[in-house]
């Protein structure tokens, strides 16, 4: 096994545990950039492997941690970047239960939080379209995109039904309609 | 023995909770009130913390009971415990795709579920911007939008979608800003 790449490997997920607020697809922006350029998965087996991540149990940023791990990298690979993406989390939270339980209502933390905060809903929003426009290339696709979201939004029908439904309709098209692009 | 409890415990709340984040914390709380380990008063707290501290809620949440019941010791029991379930499914599920991921039915499937995780992500995209770029009153009607806020935000927008700089490089960055203008 070679270590160098299970540091970088490591060193990656490190970064991306660092840098993610708000959990689920708000990491997707960072993902992409870290392991896309790397050429360690394509944009599309991101998808698929968030898409996995949240219909199963468990943290989505973990999830996603141990499938790209083993691809790279097998058993040993998935512990270590598992324990990349925790260690940022576990260290900042032992910091604040040690040292500085009044974290919440410090002043300058919180002016730097509403900063990051902002930050994320534009990094969101930008992937957001990006994803939805490359996958807009069908009246079915189109119609899978709006329902979920819909779905999504206004029901509070579970991620995971959702992410089901769109497996279904995958597979009836595939069926009943062979020829369909 | 409470490393024992805590251990099954987050292993519960790793197993039994699907699509991560705050649909997590009931099982998390049920445990926390079934063992007394942290007062309510502390789970509020580690709430605010988790939200504001990077990484997943699960682990924020099992590091900081684990510590205040058991010390360090405790907080790693219990952060392992959370993420062990999905080490043991996530191999067994990447082994059946690496065989399958050909197969023309999984190719069919896949087809479906992206578009699916777009409408996904769409969501998300709204939801974060009606709770970060919005005063909301009283949790449930959109007041004004906070004008210091959405400037970061397009900003953030233009510099990743148009000039494709690091999402990294562009948090640090908003945190700064943050630090000036708020």
């Amino acid at each position: 096994m070679n270590f160098r790449f299970l540091l970088e490997l490591f060193v990656t997920w490190f970064k991306l545990g660092l840098f993610t607020f708000g959990g689920g697809f708000a990491m997707l922006p960072l993902i992409e950039k870290e392991v896309v350029e790397k050429g360690w998965a394509t944009r599309d087996e991101i998808l698929d492997i968030m898409a996995i991540s949240q219909s199963v149990p468990g943290a989505i940023a973990i999830n996603t941690a141990i499938y790209l791990g083993k691809r790279m990298a097998g058993f040993v690979g998935a512990i270590v970047a598992a324990i990349g993406v925790i260690s940022p989390s576990v260290l900042v939270i032992l910091a604040i239960a040690v040292y500085f339980v009044q974290f919440q209502e410090n002043l300058y933390i919180m002016k730097a939080f509403s900063g990051i905060r902002a930050a994320i809903a534009g990094l969101i929003t930008a992937t957001a379209i990006r994803v939805a426009s490359v996958n807009f290339h069908s009246k079915i696709a189109m119609t899978i995109i709006i329902g979920s979201l819909a779905l999504n939004l206004f029901t509070s029908v579970h991620a995971a039904w959702i992410i089901l439904l769109g497996a279904f309709v995958g597979y009836v098209v595939y069926h009943y309609l062979p020829n369909y692009k | 023995m409470i490393y024992w409890e805590l251990f099954i415990s987050f292993f519960k709340v790793g197993l039994f909770t699907i699509g991560g984040g705050y649909a997590m914390l009931p099982l998390i709380q049920q445990e926390i009130e079934a063992y007394q380990w942290i007062t309510t008063q502390e789970f509020i707290d580690i709430l605010a913390i988790a939200e504001m501290t990077p990484g997943p809620v699960a682990v924020n949440t099992a590091t900081f009971v684990g510590y205040k019941s058991a010390g360090v010791l405790g907080s790693l029991l219990a952060t392992t415990a959370v993420a062990l379930p999905s080490l043991i499914i996530i191999l067994l599920l990447a082994r059946f795709l690496e065989k399958y991921q050909e197969h023309p039915i999984m190719k069919a499937v896949f087809s479906g579920i992206r578009p699916a995780v777009a409408g996904l992500i769409g969501a998300a995209a709204i939801f974060i911007i009606r709770n970060t770029l919005f005063v909301v009153n009283g949790g449930t009607s959109l007041g004004l939008p906070d004008l210091r806020a959405v400037l970061i935000a397009i900003a953030v927008f233009i510099a990743v979608r148009y000039y494709k700089v690091d999402p990294i490089k562009v948090i640090i960055a908003s945190a700064v800003v943050g630090l000036i203008i708020f």
